[in-house]
């Protein structure tokens, strides 16, 4: 590309109505987060975000908290945000929230209601991207704070120090990074299967599967899977038990700034992929 | 930019299935009405105009734009489908004024065009603020088109918009649509009530099997299809002698007594030569005529002619 080339580029992107495209995103975000945050049909995510809550807040009242058994405790709440929330309570509650954003419009036949409005279709898929994120973020980063305040309640003033002058708030802070990325990884991956297939649940539950045997591949076929990025990032490590243990191949640990940035890659390659499929969506209820 | 709507040689397939084929058309601002069978490709079209689907071939214009831009083309042109859903759990009004943010405007002046919109298709205020769940048919096709004229658009799609109404809510849907033909935006209509296409309609497109079988005007298009007899009513006081005087000629291939017995149906195979002997006859004054009036340069009857079966049954 020549530079004569390259500034007409960049005067075209100039030109472009990029406050009115904001102001689109923005208004298009708010719509869909009232929709998704404020739906009768979401009560089963906010049920699947709060399960462990629940289950440690009974713990809090009924057992006693010896300060010996706080790092036993961080060691669980590990395992839960490992093992439960990434696996399975985000990885359900994306595809819940993220499939809906446009399969699940065009099954209740509203999507042209977008379609038919003055945005680019590239900022709707982007606006229902974010609108997802934040959903799926405050839901599941709600929950993991919760739970993270119920877990050390119950140690009074040991419980204060591991937290606030310990290094409790630092794995708060991973804990909550690893909600945000979990959650645009996943929901990145769900968009993009609701674009492509009629029904996204045999994908999904392939990337499921893809992501319950992840840890027992090779290590270069670790490096394709949002739970291992993410297991990088874990501030506490789970150990693995029993034949798992036996099965579980050793990686070699990525930097914490390799995993997020990978991450990031993979979803903003995804989103791209979506944008050039949503330009070519034309609607055919009937088929749905 | 032009107003017009232009079809240039388009072709639809939905993989082996044809929505429509070679569609050459322009459509001028007025009302132009959409008429055809189910599954005939009216609404392909109308999703063609509206870059809701793409075409196989050729190429479709509105006002100069491309449809498939959204961003251009929907700030001039509104479209009201004839899916009959809606986003879950939102008031009428927050349905119309979620549509209109999307514009740019002010919250203040989307409120505004919101509330015009909802008079202008006679919803009562105090409904526009419940839950359009609990709406009847009638409403929510009130409540679609407000939504897609709520920004004043050139051109306004409507897919089956007399559906599911009462006669006094289509009585003011058609007052509605003749006003703003008048007012100069372009109307496209799909509709199967034929009658009332005769009423709104300044032009009709008959399309059939994703074909364009004739446009222009119901007359215009009346005068093409010359090799079918045409209808003519003649109100006199002596129907018998008038329809044994035109049997005298060959053109003349049927007669029918009207119910009153104050009145012929003649149908001729030459409507010229018909006009003149019945000018003989009334010089003549062997018969008192009172009027005279065509009884097939109707929709309906240049649907049948032309489609091989009454478009009200479909």
């Amino acid at each position: 590309m020549t530079q004569e080339q390259l500034q007409t580029a960049i005067g075209n992107l100039r030109r472009q109505p990029w406050s009115l495209w904001a102001l689109q995103a923005r208004r298009l975000t708010q719509i869909e987060i009232r929709r998704n945050l404020i739906s009768r049909r979401g009560l089963w995510i906010y049920f699947l975000a709060f399960i462990p809550a629940i289950i440690i807040g009974i713990h809090l009242l009924v057992d006693r908290h010896p300060d010996f058994a706080m790092s036993d405790d961080t060691v669980v709440l590990a395992g839960v945000v490992q093992l439960y929330y990434v696996r399975l309570g985000i990885f359900f509650g994306c595809l819940g929230i993220f499939s809906r954003l446009i399969r699940g419009e065009m099954v209740e036949r509203s999507l042209h209601f977008h379609l038919l409005s003055p945005v680019r279709r590239e900022v709707i898929l982007l606006s229902k991207f974010l609108a997802g994120g934040f959903s799926a973020v405050a839901v599941f980063g709600t929950a993991i704070i919760v739970d993270f305040t119920l877990m050390y309640a119950g140690y009074g003033g040991a419980g204060q120090e591991f937290v606030f002058h310990g290094p409790g708030l630092g794995q708060l802070a991973s804990y909550l990074l690893i909600t945000v990325l979990a959650c645009l990884g996943y929901g990145s991956i769900f968009l993009l299967l609701s674009l492509v297939f009629r029904n996204p649940m045999p994908g999904a539950m392939l990337l499921l599967g893809w992501e319950a045997i992840n840890p027992v591949l090779p290590s270069l076929l670790q490096k394709f899977s949002v739970a291992s990025y993410l297991r990088h990032l874990m501030p506490v490590s789970v150990p693995a038990e029993g034949i798992f243990a036996l099965l579980t191949v050793e990686t070699e640990p990525v930097p914490a700034w390799a995993a997020v940035l990978g991450l990031i890659a993979l979803i903003a390659a995804v989103l791209v992929f979506s944008c050039y499929r949503i330009r070519r969506l034309e609607i055919s209820y009937t088929s749905e | 930019m032009t107003d017009t709507i232009q079809f240039e040689n388009v072709s639809k397939f939905y993989g082996e299935v044809l929505g429509v084929n070679r569609i050459s058309l322009t459509i001028s601002p007025g009302i132009t009405t959409l008429v055809g069978p189910n599954g005939s490709g009216k609404t392909t079209l109308m999703n063609l105009m509206t870059g809701l689907v793409q075409p196989s071939s050729g190429t479709v214009s509105v006002l100069g734009m491309n449809p498939s831009i959204a961003s251009d083309v929907f700030f001039q042109v509104g479209y009201c489908t004839q899916f009959d859903s809606f986003p879950r759990g939102i008031t009428g009004l927050q349905f119309i004024l979620d549509g209109l943010m999307l514009f740019g405007t002010s919250k203040d002046e989307a409120a505004h065009l919101a509330y015009e919109a909802i008079e202008r298709v006679q919803l009562a205020q105090e409904a526009a603020h419940r839950k359009i769940a609990g709406y009847s048919k009638g409403m929510r096709q009130k409540i679609r088109l407000a939504q897609a004229l709520a920004h004043h658009p050139r051109v306004l799609v409507l897919d089956e918009p007399l559906n599911g109404l009462d006669p006094m809510a289509r009585a003011e849907s058609i007052a509605l649509f003749q006003e703003l033909g008048r007012l100069g935006m372009c109307l496209v209509i799909s509709s199967h009530i034929l009658d009332e296409v005769d009423r709104i309609s300044d032009r009709v497109v008959l399309i059939t099997g994703g074909y364009l079988i004739a446009q222009g005007q119901i007359q215009e298009v009346r005068r093409e299809v010359r090799d079918k007899p045409m209808q003519v009513l003649i109100r006199c006081n002596n129907p018998e002698l008038l329809a044994a005087r035109m049997f005298s000629v060959n053109h003349c291939v049927e007669a029918r007594l009207h119910d009153d017995g104050h009145g012929v149906f003649l149908r001729t195979g030459d409507i010229d030569q018909f006009y003149r002997l019945l000018n003989e006859i009334a010089v003549e004054g062997l018969v008192n005529i009172e009027a005279v009036a065509p009884a097939d340069d109707n929709a309906n009857a240049i649907y049948q002619y032309l489609i091989g079966s009454d478009g009200s049954a479909s």
